[in-house]
């Protein structure tokens, strides 16, 4: 069994106004010095089998289909 | 004058759809359902607005990978109208068969109001019931309407025709860039717009100003 972990962000300069909500908010919270917060998101996968670089080239072919909308998003693989 | 409606769970607008297509073609449109793997032959293929599967993962992400879509698209690579409301075009900028993506209003909230639609292209098989720049009335009501495209694709969009409906006298809603209201694809065959047009065909709904996109596309097709 394989464990990855799948991080899904916003590509640079796609406007994100919940990352500045966020942002706002730990300001408000009293949080000084919070610079730009970018929202994203994380998947944890389970994938059957031992080989690696199979798995690898599964989880971006997943990004690229599914997980992420490479339009206004990058994504990062992790293997654990 | 045959239409099509695709149902998918989390819809909420199909019944306004299909009574519009009915009330305006006479013909009451066939329904499709997501597990579908092939549509009946018709000349325009309508996506209702709503929440499809909830908008998990992104708005219109898993309807988009549905079987009934890549029949959609099918039909559309053979020059088949068809037209995405609100969800239905976060659906099809899902599905690849508009360009861009749909965000999260700028502002954040969900907005439920009344917009004014400016006809940037008159010359579509959608838009010909309109004069070329004539400002129109449309209802809309979403919370992710927020169109982008990198600085390439909005160049050639622009550049191509392809920016059918602009927000106008500074009603947009969401944050769109250009005040992006709708598309159509290279082909001009497909269209997807955040406004509800549907929602806006008869006296009883306070005007009728979005008659003329169903009258437009229907027409050409008989």
């Amino acid at each position: 069994m394989i464990k990855a972990r799948v991080t899904v962000t916003l590509k640079n300069g796609v406007l994100d106004p919940q990352g500045k909500a966020i942002e706002h908010a730990l300001t408000g919270l009293g949080f000084d010095g919070v610079g730009q917060v970018r929202q994203g998101k994380v998947f944890d996968l389970e994938l059957e089998g031992a080989d690696k670089a199979k798995a690898e080239a599964d989880l971006k072919a997943m990004c690229d289909k599914l997980l992420a909308n490479t339009v206004i998003e990058n994504y990062a693989v992790e293997i654990a | 004058m045959k239409s099509a409606v695709v149902l998918l769970p989390g819809l909420n607008r199909d019944r306004d759809m299909i009574a519009a297509l009915t009330k305006i073609s006479g013909h009451a449109p066939v329904t499709v359902w997501q597990t579908d793997t092939e549509i009946p032959d018709v000349d325009l293929i309508a996506i209702p607005g709503g929440f499809s599967f909830g908008d998990y993962l992104r708005c219109g992400a898993i309807a988009a990978r549905s079987p009934v879509m890549r029949a959609v698209a099918e039909k559309a690579a053979r020059g088949v109208m068809v037209v995405g409301v609100c969800n239905g075009f976060q659906i099809l900028v899902e599905a690849g068969l508009l360009p861009g993506a749909l965000m999260r209003n700028a502002s954040l909230k969900f907005v439920c109001r009344e917009v004014k639609l400016q006809v940037v292209n008159a010359n579509t098989a959608f838009t010909r019931g309109y004069r070329p720049n004539q400002v129109i009335r449309c209802p809309v009501a979403h919370h992710d309407g927020n169109y982008f495209a990198d600085a390439e694709t909005l160049a050639r969009i622009e550049g191509e025709g392809q920016v059918v409906f602009r927000y106008a006298e500074n009603t947009n809603p969401n944050g769109s860039i250009n005040d992006i209201a709708g598309i159509v694809s290279a082909g001009g065959n497909v269209l997807g717009l955040m406004p509800h047009p549907e929602n806006l065909i008869e006296a009883a709904h306070g005007g009728s100003d979005g008659r003329a996109l169903f009258e437009g596309a229907l027409e050409l097709a008989a």
